[in-house]
């Protein structure tokens, strides 16, 4: 393969990252979704610069200007506009800060949280797995939506509370991924030889044994990455997420639900944007995969 | 002998309790069943069985990550009392150490090997600056008979010889007085046996190291072995000086498992003693000496009572009512 | 004419990093009776070339020969559909694990049946008959019983007894045994040695045992193979080969051997590993491990001599 370079000796770190990009480049989906996301990432991190327009600013002269193929289009405004004048293009830019931001968060908080509670029921067994897999169940239980629902009203509706709610309801599956990989993990002899050279409990389970849980964990953080896009979206449609004018993907698609039949655009974008998004994570997500897992790597 | 032995050990007993359901009673396995020793420095104890005879308990128990059910366990002039769970205390559990049989599986795959040598040290030895753990690391790699360019790659990158030798590497690090080898080159090529072998023998003499030598393979036994103990079901049947064992065996499961192993010469095929059946489940067993249902000398006394240990020769004790026993005129 | 005869097998597989040669030049003739012994440690090819006879390796394979036939049938030329008749019926193979060669979710007795199904056909009753018949054969106790098991209540060397049932269902001419008791114990051991060997007595079955020990080859074989690094360095009889190896690789691997080694303090051993796909040597392969190598050694690769019964590879034959 090209990209293994010569230079690195076998074995050593440079080594296999080389191997990684080799087999995390040999699928095309995943590269495209790497290349979206990147640009993504890029638009949202220059937002400011990159917008032509304030995403807040109201333009009294331009209510539901359509995009710039339409006869009424103009190139001021090249997605159109919404209801009260604000450019869409603008507003989907700084939207992706949000989006992204949001759902990072959340990935880290439930990723946090649910590494060490499955690393807890994974190493300790006993009460302890059956309490926290019981509770996880009982999570999993509950429709998502109509859970996060529940806790956001409960906290008062906003952006910290949608977070934490849909953070919890990611929840399950990092602790359930974490445990079932530990289980896996702690009877290898290895675990027991550092066991044996005096680690205790705690170098046990973050030193030794997490980092050979990973692979699954990043392959389901990206997955959990736009399962959150999606649900700070549905929070945010229903007005339990984002408060505007903050211009986040889902409250843009709140916003402009009324306006449907008559100026497509405002609704379409936003959508089409998020569609493309968690299609292209989710592609990464694949590639990432094939790249991590030992039971797919070819020899 | 006039040295003080690392492991005395007496009547080592562990049994663990298996629940079949959630209604059931708890079965007790018998995995472990008064096994007794001494092991001098320099000196290897082989224990030789077929898998399910409780030879890799006995090196958990040894190793001290299980505690005996009963027995008493005193390693370099200090009795082991150790609870269920409960992590050794550290200046014993440095004292023994254990290599084990996979090389595949008991190396971390995301840690280099020089994280790896240097790890027992950090949480060991708490004077040593990280260059003088380094220098340690490169010493050992080089006593084992690595480069030391490895010291910085991935387990993943070395061949099964090598990867025991980066164990054994690991193991000596805290410099112990004994190593429990659990199957040591039974995982490995023909070739590279030797050369681990060798090695090991040469690690003994240099370092005075006792071994604990578990494994199925005779002829390897025979060569290294000082002791011996045969075991079957979780209970020695024959134990003692490895010579009088090997040129003697007088347990009926010693002289079948002898006669089971391949020679390798085509001049000396022989008609075997044919062995039948297999051990035993360990949730019902027979009643009476555990290897009466295959063996070739049982009678009906046989199933009547497990019979214990007794000398049969100065060195040699067996469990079996069919051998002769040694004269109770030898005692003092 | 042999019942199998191959020559000039070269097997290679597609890495990421170019074409592996796992086995190059590869040849053996058994005939019905004989027993034929295939010895080398890992990384030597050993079960390639079986494989590649059974059609079983997988796609990254490219597989060549100058001649390749069973029972005079030319393997090569087989349409998939005459091969699937002749491999698990006149020509079966058993593998080292046991415990994974069955499937966990069927019965014994269904997966015997369907084998069965397969090759032979009868009505249910009749397979059924041969399945206990089978059963028996093979020397499991209690077959009316153990019919109805499923793979997790057997033991090991019971699941390589009806391992070894599936494989003689049919009535082979030929069997292949693939490491059939590396994960047994050396009691367990023994006794499916000598039910493949009495086996292969009874039926006048020719028996190609794969393995990387030397006691059981000493044990079992008629003739041997000893192959390096995907090449078959000596052909002999079992007894000249430990009495005279030819080839110092054999030598080499012979004198290893802890019950051979005597009172020798330190047991001979032989320096380096197996090369593997990159580090292969130039000239002999065993070269950089051989301790009678010379400048010609490390240049030229050796052929076998043609009036050379042995056909050792080597440029100095012992």
């Amino acid at each position: 393969m090209t990209t293994l370079s010569p230079s690195a000796a076998p074995g050593t770190l440079r080594y296999q990252l080389a191997e990684f990009w080799g087999s995390f480049s040999a699928s095309r989906g995943a590269l495209v979704g790497l290349l979206f996301i990147t640009f993504i990432l890029l638009i949202a991190l220059f937002a400011p610069w990159v917008a032509p327009h304030d995403p807040a600013l109201q333009n009294r002269d331009a209510f539901l200007v359509p995009p710039v193929w339409h006869a009424e289009g103009s190139w001021r405004y090249v997605l159109g506009t919404d209801a009260v004048g604000r450019d869409v293009l603008s507003r989907l830019i700084h939207g992706a800060r949000f989006s992204l931001s949001i759902s990072a968060m959340v990935v880290v908080l439930s990723m946090a949280v649910g590494i060490f509670l499955g690393l807890l029921a994974g190493y300790f067994r006993g009460w302890l797995e059956t309490v926290i897999t019981r509770l996880m169940d009982v999570v999993l239980a509950f429709p998502s939506l109509l859970l996060a629902l529940g806790l956001v009203a409960v906290l008062s509706p906003g952006l910290t509370s949608a977070m934490i709610a849909i953070a919890l309801v990611q929840l399950p599956y990092f602790v359930r991924l974490t445990r079932a990989a530990v289980i896996g993990e702690k009877d290898r002899e290895y675990v027991t030889a550092s066991r044996l050279a005096g680690a205790g409990h705690g170098r046990l389970m973050f030193n030794t044994l997490l980092p050979n849980c990973m692979a699954p964990l990043i392959v389901q953080a990206t997955l959990s990455f736009s399962t959150a896009i999606l649900d700070i979206a549905a929070l945010g449609f229903l007005g339990m997420g984002v408060q505007p004018p903050t211009p986040e993907w889902g409250a843009m698609l709140a916003n402009a639900r009324e306006f449907m039949g008559s100026a497509y655009w405002a609704v379409t974008f936003p959508g089409l944007v998020i569609l493309l998004t968690v299609l292209m994570i989710n592609l990464m997500g694949d590639g990432l995969r094939d790249a991590l897992d030992p039971k797919l790597k070819r020899s | 002998m006039t040295a003080e032995a690392v492991i005395h050990a007496v009547n080592l007993t562990r049994h663990y309790r298996i629940k079949s359901g959630p209604f059931a009673a708890p079965a007790v396995v018998k995995a472990l069943n008064e096994a007794s020793f001494d092991l001098y420095p320099g000196q290897t104890l082989a224990v030789v069985g077929e898998s399910g005879c409780g030879k890799s308990t006995l090196a958990r128990v040894l190793t001290m990550i299980e505690p005996p059910t009963s027995g008493e366990l005193t390693i370099n002039g200090h009795r082991v009392e150790l609870k269920e769970g409960e992590p050794p205390p550290a200046d014993l559990r440095r004292d023994v150490q254990i290599i084990f049989q996979n090389p595949y599986g008991s190396l971390n795959p995301r840690k280099t090997v020089a994280t790896m040598l240097e790890e027992p040290l950090k949480l060991n030895r708490r004077d040593m600056s990280a260059a003088q753990r380094r220098q340690a690391a490169m010493e050992m790699i080089d006593r084992v008979g690595l480069r030391p360019e490895h010291v910085d790659r991935y387990p993943h990158m070395f061949s099964g010889g090598q990867r025991q030798r980066i164990a054994i590497a690991r193991a000596l690090m805290l410099h112990p007085k004994v190593l429990v080898l659990d199957e040591p080159v039974s995982a490995l090529d023909l070739s590279i046996q030797a050369q681990i072998l060798n090695l090991l023998a040469d690690l003994q003499e240099e370092f005075g190291l006792a071994y604990v030598f578990i494994s199925h393979d005779l002829s390897v036994v025979k060569r290294i072995a000082d002791d011996v103990i045969v075991m079957y079901f979780g209970q020695p049947v024959e134990t003692g000086h490895a010579a009088e064992v090997f040129s003697h065996p007088r347990h009926p499961y010693t002289q079948a498992l002898f006669s089971a192993t391949p020679v390798a010469d085509p001049n000396r095929r022989k008609e075997r003693m044919r062995l039948q059946g297999e051990p035993p489940s360990p949730l019902s067993p027979p009643p009476g000496c555990p290897f009466a249902p295959r063996c070739f000398k049982a009678t009906s006394e046989c199933s009547l009572e497990d019979p214990p240990l007794e000398p049969v020769s100065a060195h040699v004790n067996v469990a079996c009512i069919h051998v002769e026993k040694a004269r109770l005129t030898l005692r003092p | 004419m042999a019942l199998l005869e191959i020559e000039g097998l070269d097997v290679r597989f597609r890495t990421s990093t170019g074409l592996f040669p796992a086995v190059e030049d590869a040849s053996l003739s058994v005939d019905e009776g004989d027993v034929l012994s295939i010895v080398g440690e890992s990384g030597s090819g050993k079960s390639v070339s079986m494989l590649a006879t059974m059609g079983l390796l997988p796609w990254t394979a490219e597989i060549s020969a100058t001649r390749m036939a069973f029972d005079g049938q030319d393997l090569r030329r087989l349409s998939p559909r005459q091969r699937r008749k002749i491999i698990g019926g006149e020509m079966s193979m058993i593998f080292q694990e046991p415990m994974s060669s069955l499937n966990p979710c069927f019965t014994v007795g269904t997966q015997i049946d369907e084998m069965l199904k397969q090759h032979r056909g009868g009505s249910r009753k009749q397979r059924r008959e041969r399945t206990l018949e089978l059963l028996t054969q093979v020397g499991i106790p209690d077959p009316e019983k153990r019919i109805g098991a499923y793979p997790h209540q057997l033991s090991g060397g019971m699941s390589q007894r009806v391992m070894i049932a599936m494989a003689i269902s049919c009535n082979p001419r030929l069997l292949i045994a693939d490491e059939p008791t590396t994960a047994l114990d050396v009691t367990i051991q023994a006794q499916i040695l000598e039910l493949l060997l009495e086996l292969q007595r009874d039926n006048d079955m020719a028996l190609i045992l794969i393995t990387h020990d030397m006691g059981v080859v000493a044990e079992t074989a008629q003739r041997v193979i000893v192959q390096y690094a995907g090449r078959q360095v000596e052909h002999q009889d079992v007894k000249a080969l430990f009495a005279h190896s030819r080839h110092p690789y054999t030598e080499a691997l012979l004198s290893a051997l802890p019950e051979r080694a005597g009172d020798q303090q330190r047991l001979p051993t032989i320096p380096g590993v197996v090369p593997g796909q990159h580090n292969r040597p130039e000239g002999c392969l065993f070269n950089p491990r051989c301790r009678y190598a010379t400048e010609h050694c490390r240049q030229v690769a050796p052929k076998a001599e043609a009036d050379d019964p042995a056909r050792t590879l080597c440029h100095y034959p012992l």
